[in-house]
């Protein structure tokens, strides 16, 4: 299964969920990560340490260690 | 449904972070609470009286922002905990205005359909409205109005100013009817998970009298995770106190229902969530075109955000910035400090002028004028620095150096959101200690408290500029830099370096309370509205010039006595000459006799008077030191510190008191001496213990005497050679 942290820059994603007992996830489903929704990943913050993701016309950022627990698809398939 | 109103009406804004909800309070209210470009720049309630031509005063309650009433840090749980004392029928509002952010309509609507279930009138401001490009996006209001059960839509922009007297007419209306309207949302197709739930749903409603509604989706709410279940428990339960057992009931019906949950398939973590925006989404009906559309276009933003957070340049530009700022603070201010200094000898002068010889005319001109005047110089350099840091945080540009520095912050056990609260340090650290309720893990949140103090904060701007302005000669270094400016910044640095090694070693110490986590958005960056600047330097040069008012001046006159008195005998004149009275003074005496611990870091008893007078806060050494050479030198003038501490002899050695050595060794000492009522006060409210300000103040202490020290006496022998 892939991951957020599987995608580059300017790839186009699809939620599928979580992976297991992430604390995040009820955070992360507030602000609109729901399955089905699309992502952008846009880009890695400096060492790498965050992703910058659009979804929901808007701009977040989260830890690469949680990005890794987002299961996700390619767009389209 | 019976809603009981206390004596005062009252509106709560709700919305997310960064939604503007602060901006539509100040609109309403006519007051000017700091607004920004930061998600969570509100960490408190704030209330202020509705501004408008209604019978009744009508108060509006605006709350930090949030996505969810389940909270994840402090300012989020400031929101929740209003609510359940909502829910518990205590202090209800009169009506919700729930602001939301209309470019982002979705995921701000999630929160509005927890503001319906409440059974409170709840008004929709459709904010922004000014940044909506493609209105086409938008649903109809009406629509909007009737699925939600909503009492009415406001289109509006806070920033351009317009729709705020719909909105208060829409206050009005609802306050008149003050009945809500049914929602649509309801859960009935998702009957099954009823029946999973219905042992606490049934436990809730026999407990606590919620409507059917209500209990249902406070059920789940609490199968969500453990924060929900805690604001039951004091001291998160509000007003309310529940008592163990039922606590305990509600916490193993909970697990019961979330293993049923989990059992059947589902996932009690998103559950809550899924089945609101399943509806929201519904509701809104964006094509897949449309969201790809929206997903792919990169905003001006985006552009800009490919050099300011570039891997490489995006650390580069910010060092840059910070140099730049700092340097600023010297090259900028020369002339209106200048001017200022010319004020306040024309005030010294005329009171010479104009009043007999006396001790009221010494009080006025030695006290007053002299110590006041002494600090009052460094206003403009506040001010320049409050003015970029105003600049930095409105523009949006804050939330990407948390978005750049987080990787960094967290190998030093601080967090990404630290950034904020520290770099408000450099302008005060009491509202940096506010500013660190955002951060949501407890041990991230107590490293940033515990060493914001070592950010040089402005109080310490004036030291420095003095013991600069006297002592490091102006120049030019490398062609570019001026050598001031470049002390300046190696203070600077020196504190915050110090701030990050402490971190890492308090890191180790103190034990992790639950999980830290950072999700932060990146707002869109804006031009900043110069009004809003301009009123913020205001506000902190208006403190700034309070504080001077209040702490420094009655300093100055006390000390002006402890340092006039008991006067000398004239009779044995003699001596006079060499030693002047003003070291049998009372304020000489307690100088003198701490001399000796101070001595090896290079300070004479006039800094000895000053460390013990600016314990209340560190500017207040300077107002000391100009008062002591006041009183000291002769009366035809008021004289300049920063000349009388060149000029200043040693009696004994016949040597200059001061020397760059001495200025620098000070200036550590500043740099790391914890010296400020105010913060030690703030963080002991912000612990809840008396434990952490206590540390603090050790630590910091200790920390400034022995880097003097080393300073001193190494410089010394270096000097030797």
């Amino acid at each position: 299964m892939n991951s957020i942290a599987d995608f580059k820059p300017g790839d186009i994603a699809t939620i599928i969920g979580f992976t297991g007992e992430m604390e995040l996830q009820s955070r992360l489903v507030e602000m609109g990560f729901v399955p089905g929704i699309h992502i952008r990943i846009v880009k890695y913050a400096p060492w790498k340490g965050l992703v910058e993701l659009k979804i929901r016309n808007y701009h977040v950022s989260i830890r690469m260690s949680d990005a890794k627990n987002i299961k996700v698809k390619k767009y389209g398939y | 449904m019976v809603t009981n109103f206390s004596d005062d009406k009252y509106i709560a804004l709700i919305g997310n972070p960064n939604c503007g909800k602060t901006a539509v309070f100040n609109h309403l209210t006519g007051l000017n609470q700091k607004v920004s470009n930061y998600p969570g720049i509100t960490v408190e309630k704030k209330t202020g009286k509705l501004k408008s031509d209604f019978d009744e005063d009508i108060y509006i309650l605006d709350l930090p922002g949030t996505y969810s009433i389940t909270p994840e840090s402090i300012d989020e749980r400031v929101v929740a905990e209003q609510f359940m004392d909502w829910i518990h029928g205590i202090n209800k509002p009169s009506a919700i205005i729930s602001v939301v952010d209309a470019t982002n309509l979705s995921r701000n609507l999630y929160l509005t359909t927890q503001l319906l279930d409440l059974g409170i009138p709840v008004i929709l401001a459709l904010n922004m409205m000014d940044c909506v490009k493609d209105k086409s996006v938008l649903p109809e209001y009406s629509v909007l109005k009737e699925k939600f059960g909503l009492s009415a839509v406001v289109p509006m922009s806070a920033l351009e100013g317009w729709g705020i007297d719909g909105l208060k007419n829409a206050i009005q209306t609802s306050i008149t009817t003050c009945k809500p309207r049914k929602s649509r949302m309801l859960f009935s197709s998702h009957l099954e998970i009823h029946e999973l739930l219905n042992p606490l749903v049934k436990f809730l409603q026999q407990q606590f009298d919620y409507t059917p509604r209500l209990a249902r989706v406070q059920a789940l709410r609490l199968i969500t995770r453990q924060s929900a279940v805690d604001l039951y428990r004091p001291p998160h339960s509000g007003e309310h106190y529940f008592d163990t057992e039922i606590v305990s009931e509600i916490e193993r019906l909970s697990g019961k229902a979330v293993q049923a949950i989990d059992k059947a398939g589902l996932n009690h973590r998103t559950l809550e969530a899924t089945i609101r925006y399943t509806w929201l989404d519904n509701l809104l009906k964006q094509s897949e075109n449309k969201k790809i559309e929206g997903l792919i276009k990169i905003s001006r933003s985006e552009k800009l955000d490919k050099i300011l957070t570039h891997r490489i340049f995006g650390p580069i530009i910010f060092i840059s910035l910070l140099v730049f700022i700092f340097q600023s603070i010297f090259t900028w201010s020369t002339y209106p400090m200048d001017w200022i200094n010319a004020g306040i000898e024309i005030i010294g002068n005329y009171i010479l002028d104009i009043m007999s010889a006396g001790i009221l005319r010494d009080l006025l001109v030695e006290g007053v004028v002299g110590g006041v005047g002494a600090i009052l110089i460094f206003l403009p350099q506040i001010l320049i620095l409050v003015f970029f840091m105003t600049l930095l945080e409105d523009s949006g540009y804050m939330s990407r150096v948390a978005f750049m520095l987080d990787k960094f912050m967290t190998k030093v056990g601080l967090h990404g959101r630290s950034v904020l609260p520290l770099m408000s340090g450099y302008a005060c650290a009491i509202p940096g200690v506010m500013a660190s309720r955002t951060i949501d893990g407890w041990k991230e949140r107590l490293t940033t408290i515990m060493v914001l103090p070592l950010m040089s904060c402005s109080a310490r701007l004036p030291i420095y500029a003095l013991m600069i302005g006297a002592f490091i000669p102006a120049r030019k270094v490398f062609g570019l830099f001026n050598l001031q400016g470049l002390t300046l910044i190696f203070m600077y640095f020196l504190g915050t370096f110090t701030a990050l090694v402490i971190a890492k070693i308090l890191s180790k110490f103190i034990k992790t309370k639950g999980r830290s986590s950072f999700v932060m958005e990146l707002p869109p960056y804006r031009v900043p509205l110069m009004r809003s600047v301009f009123h913020q330097v205001y506000t902190r040069g208006k403190l700034f010039l309070f504080n001077a008012g209040k702490i420094i001046l009655s300093v100055s006159i006390v000390l002006w006595f402890l340092a006039s008195f008991p006067i000398a005998d004239k009779a044995d004149g003699a001596d006079s000459d060499r030693i002047n009275p003003i070291h049998n003074s009372y304020a000489g005496k307690i100088g003198h006799a701490i001399e000796p611990i101070i001595k090896p870091l290079g300070f004479d008893w006039k800094i000895g008077v000053g460390l013990i007078t600016s314990f209340a806060a560190r500017e207040v050494v300077i107002s000391t030191l100009a008062t002591l050479y006041n009183v000291e030198g002769d009366d035809e003038n008021v004289v300049s510190l920063s000349e009388s501490m060149k000029n200043d002899i040693n009696p004994k050695t016949g040597l200059p008191v001061y020397s760059t050595l001495v200025a620098l060794s000070l200036m550590v000492f500043y740099v790391f001496a914890a010296q400020c009522m105010a913060t030690f006060a703030i963080v002991r409210h912000e612990t809840n213990s008396w434990k952490w300000p206590l540390i603090m103040i050790t630590y910091m202490t200790s920390l400034a005497y022995l880097a003097s020290f080393i300073v001193y006496q190494v410089g010394s022998l270096i000097g030797k050679f």
